[in-house]
Order: structure tokens, then C-alpha cells, then sequence
């Protein structure tokens, strides 16, 4: 009994200091990251190039932009992944100044189910009326005024949106509240909105796609990626300058052909780009600009920064392929600026 | 000498194997206590924020940081109940058929183990099958009624929870109809009772408190399923208006939104958790008190 619980002990000690030294060999190795789930196909594809090409271990776990941002806060992570800026508070909290560089792009759609799921063009104003729960048939004669071309049955208009707290949320409220005061004033902007009764939530990009699949009259919004990769009716919409924009891959890569600030707190949302998909946003990596904190060492910080410089640059090449948006030219040249601005010690990391 | 060295030996192993024992007992107690401390801790700012109000208000508003559980409570309690409703008729009519009628034999076991499988099925599963089949036939229905089509909603969601409730409170009464002394039983068919007579005048009252206790225990199975409900609820956070219209509960609008909760939003999840475990709790141990004065009951009966 004695010897074979001395046994169970040696052999578990030894276990336990195998573990223990693997985790310390790992963490030197691997650059830890958290957040958006939007991105995170992308970035897989993009950190395993990353490791085969440099021999950098990169760990990203989507666990959508709120617990991105809290992580980074807690500095358990290297950087975060967010679909919307860090709020003031947000900022406030991080203590020191974190800064952020967008990686692509990515677009919300509306996505709908009618018999012979025609291609249907959407107005702002329409948009925000429908999903105020305003416009409650699919024969109303405002929607036909829009898609003279298109026979619209006469079902009732079943509103389905995401009921749990996201990025995707908090980009189409944005667009909805640029565009519609009475939306402003009512729903507002935020990852989770106060829905009126009677519309259904679902949970995810595959809830509500699900949802919609299966109920003849339901409208939702979905990210761009997701109505492609499911192959799913979604419709057109009016941008600022008046034009009916498809969205495609293009068109949502065009809505950054704006003046881009210095920090990249731009939003997309009804874009003053010619030929820009009005419901496109960035998404951010942050990280910290000082990266002398907690017990980091300069080999961690420079592995980093190197790490993000090529996400912006050569790493773009594995953007469009896997069908996000790849960034437009200002918009890598501002990120390259502000990941050279990046400091150990207050000396910056990449000469 | 050798002999009692031995004996030793065996008195200390028995010592040592008491001590685990106690030692693993008192963790399981720590544990419900600290999960109970820790909720109660990190649902402090919305508990000094709302107070008690939060069990009547009516509004969850992320934006204007308003919270309040009644939609919740509402939703969790219709569901549930409503679901018990739909299962009783089910669940002792499977326990009478397999605990009296249906005792012994192949088949009988089939049926047993059936039950019983039914009862492991992760409840995605149940949610899935219900978005596919059971949201397409509720439509059905409603479109005929002439409410909303919307397929999902409280009545769709205590559908899917009554079929994952009965195979636990088919199988406790079932153990408890099988208990039943079967001298009893043949005294009153020797008076000439038919066997519904039995059924009725003997085996239900004796069984009675036992089978009411798997539906205690099932009740508080349905109040905490999380996954199915969240699937075919429609999570509406509105006081619901009618069976048919979409709801939420308090499990599924934990799941929803803690994901990317902060602050004040996260503090109120976690106080709705607190009164979920809270009312989990108080069901298991009503259910559990009365399984234990039956036991009393039956051995009263014997001497």
C-alpha cells in the first residue's frame, strides 16, 4: 500500500515538473493572443504561416472583442483582438496607452428568406424600419418602391437578431444610428441593443443564419464572410453617396478610402467612399505601446513587434483568399507607423 | 508479535482510508459553499445598485445600464412549469407501464434502457432536433391559430424541456412503483381488487410521494437547462404575452450575453445566476426531503 502510494507520488512529481518545464519553454516561445472571433479564421491561417516561415508560436483564442479587451487589461495576453475601438472608459482602465492597428476589413449583411430568395436593394432608412419592427410585411409598398424589378409575396416580415453581445451588433447599430435619428434615439449604438417585443434572437453568426434559413419572411444581419461561406440571400444597399453598392469583397475593402487618422479611430459605417459597402468596419489588434510591463522581457516585446509588422505587411497576402477584406494602402502605411512606435524602456523595439 | 504487527497495519490503513474519505465529504460541502460565496461576491454592485427591485423590473437595457430578472423570472418559471405539465401524464404513465405492467423480458429492458438513454442525450442535441423539427411544426400550428409564425417561444421551448425531463422522472417512479411490497399488493388482488383497482387504491398512494419527488427533481432540471431552451426560446428580453410569443430565460440570457459582459451588465448576470442556484437549490432539497420521508414511510409500513 505504502510503496505503491510512494510510487503514484515519484511518478506524479515527475509529471508535474515534465509539465512545468515544457510551460516555461512554451511561454518564451508563444505570443499569447485573445479576442474578436470575426477574425479569427484569418488569423490562424495567418500565425501558422507565421510560425512556419519564422519559428514563432502564436496562441489566439477567439473569445469575442469584450474578453479581448479584458484580457489585454488583466495583461494576460500579448495583444487583443477587437471589432469596435476601446471606449474611453476602456482606455482609462488599460492605465497606459494602448494602441491599435487594424488587420482588414469585414462587413455586416442583410440577409433574408424569400421564395426564389431574389436580390433585394435596401435604403437606409428601410433597414432601420424594418428592424425597428416598423415595416412589418414584405409586400409593403416602400420596400417595392426600392425593387421595382422584384415580385414580393406578402409575408409578414419575422425580425431576427443576435441576442448575444457582439461585435457584428455593435457595427450594424452604428451604420443604423448614423443613418436614422429615430433609431439613434430609440435602439441606439452597443454589442447587445433593447430589441422591441416581439422580434426573436438568436445566438451567433449560425443562429441567426440558421434561424433565417428555415423561416419563410425572416430578415437578420450577418457578417459578410458567413452569408458567403453559407451561400445565403443578402441584400444591396444605398450608400452615402446615393449609389446601390453589392457588398463584395472590393466594395468593403473601398469603404476605407477615406482620410485615416493618425491612432485609426475611424469608423467605417457610412462611408463618405464613392463606392464604399456602407456597413464595413475595421478590426483592431491592441496591444500595449510601453512594453516594459509586468515581468516581459525585451525578446517577448521584439517578437511582437516583428510579428505585427508582418500582419500588416507581407501578411496581408492571406487576406482575400480566405474572403476578408484586405486593408487599403493608407491604412497598412498608418498601422507600419504605429507599430514602429511601439517601446521597451521607452526606446522604440524596430529600428 | 508478528501476527499483531499486522494487525496494526490494517487498523492504520483503515484510519488513513477513513480520513480520504471524510477529507473528499467535506470538499464537496466547501465547493457548494464557495461557488454559492463567489457568485454572491462578484453580484455585489448590482445587488447594492438594484436591490431587491431587481426581481420586478422590468427592463434589460445594456445601453442605459437598466437591469432587471422579471422577463427572466417569467420565462423560467412558464417554461418550466408548463413543461412539467406536458410530462407528468407521459412520465407516470412510462413508470406504471415498466414498474407494474411491464416488469421483466427483453423487450422490457429495451424499453428501460431507451428511457434512460434518453435521459444522457446532451441537450444541443435536443436543441438541434428541435430547431429542425419541432420549430417547423409549431409554425404549422401558429400559423393555424393565427398568432405570429414564429416557430420559437415558450411553448416550443417546454415542449423540447418535457421530453428531457421525463426520462428522469419516469425512471425515479418507476424504482418507486417497483418497491412497492408486493404482499400488499397480493392481499388486495385476493379481495378480488382488479388490477386497476390495485393500481389506484395501492400502488399509486404508496408510490405517490416518490413519484412526486422525481418531478420535483426533474422540475429542477428544467429550470437549469441551458443550451435547448436558449435555442428555441427566441430570447426576446420581454415579459411574454402569450404561450406562443418568444421569451428568455435566466440560464439562456446568461449564456447569451456573459461572453462580452462588463461591469455593471456582468454583475447583473451574475445576480441572476446567484437566484438561479438559489432556486435550483431549494428544489433539489425539497425533492431530496421527500424521497427521504417516503423511505421513513416504507419502513414504517414493514414494521
Amino acid at each position: 500500500m505504502l510503496k505503491a502510494c510512494s510510487v503514484l507520488i515519484i511518478a506524479f512529481v515527475i509529471l508535474c515538473s515534465a509539465f512545468a518545464g515544457d510551460r516555461v519553454l512554451a511561454a518564451d516561445q508563444e505570443l499569447l493572443g485573445a479576442g474578436a472571433t470575426f477574425p479569427q479564421p484569418l488569423y490562424s491561417k495567418m500565425f501558422d504561416a507565421y510560425n512556419n516561415q519564422y519559428k514563432v508560436k502564436v496562441n489566439y483564442q477567439g473569445i469575442g472583442s469584450g474578453g479581448g479587451i479584458n484580457q489585454l487589461i488583466k495583461k494576460t495576453v500579448d495583444f487583443g483582438g477587437t471589432d469596435a475601438f476601446m471606449t474611453e472608459n476602456e482606455l482609462k482602465e488599460a492605465g497606459a496607452q494602448v494602441l491599435h492597428i487594424p488587420t482588414c476589413l469585414g462587413a455586416v449583411v442583410v440577409t433574408y428568406n424569400l421564395p426564389g430568395n431574389p436580390k433585394l436593394n435596401f435604403t437606409p432608412d428601410l433597414i432601420a424600419d424594418i428592424f425597428m419592427s416598423k415595416i412589418t410585411k414584405w409586400g409593403d409598398p416602400r420596400i417595392a418602391a426600392v425593387n421595382p424589378n422584384v415580385k414580393l409575396p406578402d409575408l409578414p416580415i419575422i425580425v431576427v437578431n443576435r441576442a448575444d453581445g457582439s461585435g457584428t451588433t455593435y457595427i450594424f447599430s452604428e451604420y443604423l444610428t448614423k443613418v436614422s435619428a429615430e433609431w439613434k434615439e430609440k435602439i441606439g449604438t452597443g454589442k447587445s441593443l433593447k430589441w422591441p417585443a416581439g422580434q426573436i434572437g438568436q445566438k451567433g453568426n449560425p443562429g441567426v443564419a440558421g434561424y433565417v434559413k428555415q423561416t419563410p419572411g425572416a430578415v437578420g444581419y450577418v457578417e459578410l464572410l458567413y452569408a458567403l461561406q453559407n451561400k445565403m440571400a443578402f441584400g444591396n444597399v444605398k450608400n452615402k453617396s446615393g449609389k446601390i453598392i453589392e457588398p463584395t469583397i472590393k466594395a468593403v475593402s473601398a469603404a476605407a478610402n477615406i482620410r485615416i487618422p493618425d491612432d485609426t479611430n475611424v469608423s467605417l459605417t457610412d462611408t463618405d467612399a464613392a463606392d464604399g459597402y456602407p456597413i464595413s468596419s475595421f478590426t483592431w489588434l491592441i496591444f500595449y505601446k510601453e512594453q516594459n510591463y509586468g515581468n516581459r522581457n525585451a525578446e517577448r516585446a521584439e517578437a511582437l513587434a516583428k510579428m505585427l509588422l508582418w500582419m500588416v505587411t507581407d501578411g496581408q497576402k492571406y487576406v482575400e483568399p480566405l474572403q476578408y477584406a484586405p486593408l487599403s494602402k493608407e491604412a497598412a502605411a498608418k498601422s507600419v507607423k504605429l507599430i514602429r512606435s511601439v517601446t521597451y524602456n521607452g526606446k522604440p523595439i524596430l529600428k | 508479535m508478528k501476527k499483531d504487527e499486522r494487525q496494526s497495519g490494517t487498523d492504520r490503513s483503515e484510519a488513513r482510508f477513513a480520513k480520504i474519505l471524510a477529507i473528499s465529504a467535506v470538499l464537496i460541502a466547501c465547493l457548494l459553499f464557495a461557488i454559492a460565496l463567489t457568485l454572491f461576491i462578484q453580484s455585489l454592485p448590482a445587488i447594492k445598485t438594484f436591490g431587491i427591485g431587481f426581481f420586478v423590473g422590468k427592463t434589460w437595457d445594456s445601453a442605459s445600464e437598466q437591469f432587471g430578472a422579471l422577463p427572466f423570472l417569467a420565462g423560467t418559471l412558464l417554461t418550466s412549469f408548463l413543461a412539467l405539465i406536458i410530462s407528468i401524464p407521459f412520465s407516470i404513465a412510462i413508470s406504471i407501464f415498466l414498474g407494474e405492467y411491464f416488469k421483466e423480458g427483453a423487450a422490457s429492458t429495451f424499453l428501460r434502457s431507451s428511457v434512460e438513454v434518453l435521459a444522457g442525450i446532451p441537450s444541443v442535441i435536443y436543441g438541434l432536433w428541435g430547431l429542425f423539427l419541432l420549430m417547423p411544426m409549431v409554425r404549422v400550428i401558429e400559423t393555424k391559430l393565427g398568432v405570429p409564425p414564429h416557430g420559437v417561444g415558450i411553448f416550443t421551448s417546454a415542449l423540447i424541456l418535457a421530453i428531457m425531463v421525463i426520462p428522469f422522472s419516469a425512471s425515479i417512479g418507476r424504482e418507486v412503483i417497483t418497491l412497492v411490497p408486493s404482499d400488499l399488493k397480493e392481499a388486495a388482488y385476493s379481495l378480488g381488487a382488479t388490477r386497476f383497482e390495485v393500481l389506484k387504491n395501492i400502488i399509486i398512494p404508496y408510490a405517490r410521494s416518490g413519484i412526486i419527488a422525481g418531478i420535483l427533481l426533474s422540475l429542477g432540471r428544467a429550470i437549469g437547462e441551458t443550451m435547448a431552451v436558449t435555442m428555441l426560446i427566441g430570447n426576446s428580453n420581454f415579459i411574454p404575452t402569450s404561450i406562443f410569443s418568444p421569451a428568455n430565460t435566466m440560464a439562456s440570457v446568461i449564456a447569451n450575453e456573459f461572453a462580452e459582459a462588463t461591469g455593471l451588465v456582468s454583475s447583473s448576470l451574475i445576480y441572476i445566476a446567484l437566484v438561479l442556484f438559489l432556486v435550483t437549490m431549494l428544489v433539489n432539497i425539497i425533492g431530496n426531503y421527500v424521497i427521504q420521508k417516503i423511505s421513513i414511510e416504507a419502513s414504517k409500513e414493514v414494521t
